[in-house]
């Protein structure tokens, strides 16, 4: 990380610990902030905002009825490019769904304790968008009632899924992903859950609370537990934000589609899966950080952190648009060179450029440290970020498929609006189950948060004498650090 | 700070995992019996329109399957015979039998007998008797012991998993062509060798691609 030792107010910062809470909260205030929103009547913006998303979810059954019922050429998929907007959409959903685990897995690893303010609504993301991203590939199949064809279940048929197919791999890889994030998502809530359960008034808030809270006492057994097991989770999680979209990238590398066939892929699609994912957490967090008064614990320099992974990732990204065209150039491949050449100068270079510019231009602004902690830049680069990243997609699935080698089946895809519906619906479905979380659901881990505190240091009180002083405006520096 | 539960809540957990367990087994097999249809299960015995006993016509009388079921070496599909083929014998035999009513109605009026199909495979599966019959299938190999049948009953399950028991190994189920229509044939116990040599010499390879019967 870049230090910058001129300003005063810099040097502060790297000090001592970094106080991740601003404003002069105690622990009761911080649980307070949180709970309230999951406790107080539903405010009328939450109920517009929920109307609006059921609509969206509502459409997106229609279609998928529609689509069900007609077969899966009402979409625009058809020779030569037999993969449209469905895999396009689920590489994008199942992108966006990596940011959660590389917060609370990867991030937790490596004792990045500003992860504590976001790492909850980020991992709700996380299933929210897999879960979304799922839908894609399973009407895709065509015979949705036969999808548990696709899993190796013994059979009156013999019959058995193809081991040797990456989209195979993919089925394994996806839903293991979603079970350990939705595992990961639920292990981190019990203690929250806990302390919604203890605040309720009403005995059957309190029992369904109860009840999923699993009998968490907060006892010194309870969190030794806890810790362990959300620690063995990180663990299993971690390989997992590498493998799920490695794999995801095989449906297409394993190919020999020119444009497909590239060994850069899995790192390049991971790079490009974690930068979509904190695109979509800095647009859904720096909205909710204001609406729900949470500026104190989701604080500018939060955001500004995950602005710089957006950077670092957006650029590693743009790096491997730019490897993929030195290759096509080196292997003296000419399928493969005019593969790279039809996307930049071709009928599709007008998407080819929008997902350029977005991906590759767009965050080097964040560069500047100024831009980086501007609230409206951020917002406006995260939501570039994603269309951008829907437009690599696009690029990637379409281009090369669009002009294969023989020239009489050359065509030009056009989605239909079965197409367009699924893919608005699908947004509605997400916004439908984020909702439903910000609603019912503490949206910060409260007791990370506190955990992260200058007052959860064992020694934080050694200066203070009297020990009665939590929310001291200006807590002292501790070097020794143990903030964990 | 109160209870929230009641004390017997502590058998919640237990209760609904051996609950869940025991309904979603109950559920599967309540759906696998009510839902798939008669045919798919050995056993199916559907009543016939004519109360034809194989028992007596291919057991006791001991004529050959291919008397009546005379296309088999040539036609994919198996004849059910016309009511010529009874008459050629039933106008001499049992005339006035109250039994063969139907058949003789069928021949005055010229409209076939319906009979019920038995052995149903679905409509995406390509199945051609000849190709089995002329490689030495036999017919009780899949249709079991019709000479003992007094109605015919589906002896076998005919899933896919079936047919490439034999389609793996087909050295462990063919027989010569001559035997083909014989029932309770007893292989001689070199026969393992004989069909391996047969397979190598007429070059049978039964294929287990999925476009060798769904085309």
């Amino acid at each position: 990380m870049a230090n910058h030792p001129q300003s005063g107010q810099q040097a502060e910062y790297y000090e001592g610990p970094p106080t991740l809470v601003k404003g002069e909260h105690s622990f009761h205030d911080i649980t307070n902030l949180v709970s309230h929103h999951a406790e107080k009547k539903t405010p009328m913006a939450w109920l517009a905002a929920f109307s609006v998303a059921s609509l969206g979810v509502v459409l997106l059954l229609t279609m998928l009825a529609y689509q069900v019922w007609n077969g899966v050429g009402v979409w625009g998929n058809n020779q030569p490019v037999a993969w449209g907007w469905p895999i396009v959409n689920f590489v994008f959903w199942v992108g966006i769904g990596h940011a959660g685990t590389l917060i609370s897995a990867v991030l937790f690893l490596f004792r990045q304790s500003w992860r504590t303010s976001i790492n909850r609504a980020a991992e709700a993301m996380t299933i929210f968008a897999v879960i979304c991203a799922l839908i894609f590939p399973t009407f895709h199949v065509g015979r949705v009632w036969v999808v548990y064809w696709m899993l190796p279940i013994p059979n009156q048929m013999e019959m058995w899924p193809q081991f040797k197919s990456p989209l195979l791999w993919d089925v394994f890889a996806v839903s293991v992903y979603f079970t350990v994030s939705l595992l990961f998502w639920y292990v981190g809530l019990v203690p929250d859950l806990a302390t919604l359960r203890d605040r309720a008034k009403n005995i059957w808030r309190k029992r369904v609370l109860g009840f999923f809270s699993l009998g968490w006492t907060g006892a010194n057994r309870h969190w030794r537990n806890y810790e362990k097991t959300y620690l063995i989770l990180a663990g299993l999680a971690t390989p997992l934000v590498l493998s799920v979209h490695s794999v995801v990238s095989f449906d297409f590398a394993v190919s020999i589609i020119p444009g497909w066939h590239t060994t850069i892929f899995p790192p390049y699609f991971v790079a490009g899966a974690i930068f979509s994912g904190f695109a979509m957490v800095m647009t859904l967090l720096v909205v909710a950080r204001v609406i729900y008064n949470l500026k104190d614990l989701i604080t500018l320099d939060h955001l500004e952190k995950m602005n710089i992974v957006i950077l670092v990732t957006g650029s590693i990204v743009g790096f491997a648009y730019i490897t993929e065209f030195f290759v096509a150039w080196y292997s003296m491949v000419e399928y493969e060179q005019y593969a790279f050449l039809n996307r930049a100068i071709g009928p599709y270079a007008w998407a080819y450029w929008i997902m350029m510019t977005c991906n590759l231009i767009a965050p080097q602004l964040f560069w500047v440290r100024r831009f980086r902690r501007s609230i409206p830049l951020m917002f406006a680069i995260s939501i570039v970020v994603n269309i951008g990243m829907w437009f690599e997609r696009f690029v990637i699935t379409i281009t090369s498929l669009h002009r294969d080698f023989l020239p009489s089946s050359w065509g030009y895809y056009t989605p239909t609006f079965v197409d367009i519906g699924t893919f608005i619906g699908s947004f509605g479905l997400f916004f439908f189950l984020f909702l439903l979380f910000l609603r019912f659901v503490p949206m910060v881990a409260v007791s990370e948060v506190k955990g992260v505190m200058p007052e959860a240091d064992p020694h934080f009180y050694d200066d203070h004498g009297d020990g009665h002083s939590a929310g001291t405006p200006t807590p002292a520096p501790q070097p020794s650090g143990g903030t964990s | 700070m109160p209870q929230i539960f009641p004390k017997k809540a502590n058998n919640l957990p237990v209760v609904s995992l051996v609950g869940t367990m025991f309904g979603g087994v109950l559920l599967i097999l309540l759906v696998w019996y009510y839902f798939s249809p008669d045919f798919l299960w050995t056993g199916y015995q559907p009543s016939q329109p004519v109360e034809f006993s194989h028992r007596l016509h291919a057991g006791e009388l001991g004529m050959d399957c291919q008397y009546c079921h005379n296309w088999v070496e040539v036609s994919s599909h198996a004849n059910v015979p016309s009511t010529q083929t009874c008459m050629n014998c039933h106008n001499q035999i049992q005339t006035q039998s109250l039994k063969l009513l139907p058949v003789r109605e069928s021949w005055a009026s010229g409209r076939p007998i319906e009979w019920v199909k038995v052995h149903h495979l679905p409509d995406y599966a390509h199945f051609s008797h000849a190709g089995h019959v002329d490689a030495g299938v036999g017919c009780e190999t899949c249709h079991g012991q019709i000479s003992e049948m007094e109605v015919v009953y589906q002896a076998e399950s005919l899933s896919m998993g079936w047919c490439l028991e034999c389609h793996r190994q087909p050295e462990l189920y063919l027989r010569p062509n001559e035997e083909i229509t014989t029932m309770n044939y007893v292989q001689p116990a070199d026969f393992v060798e004989r069909n391996l040599e047969r397979i190598r010499e007429q070059g049978i390879q039964p294929p287990t691609n999925c476009s060798a019967c769904h085309y």
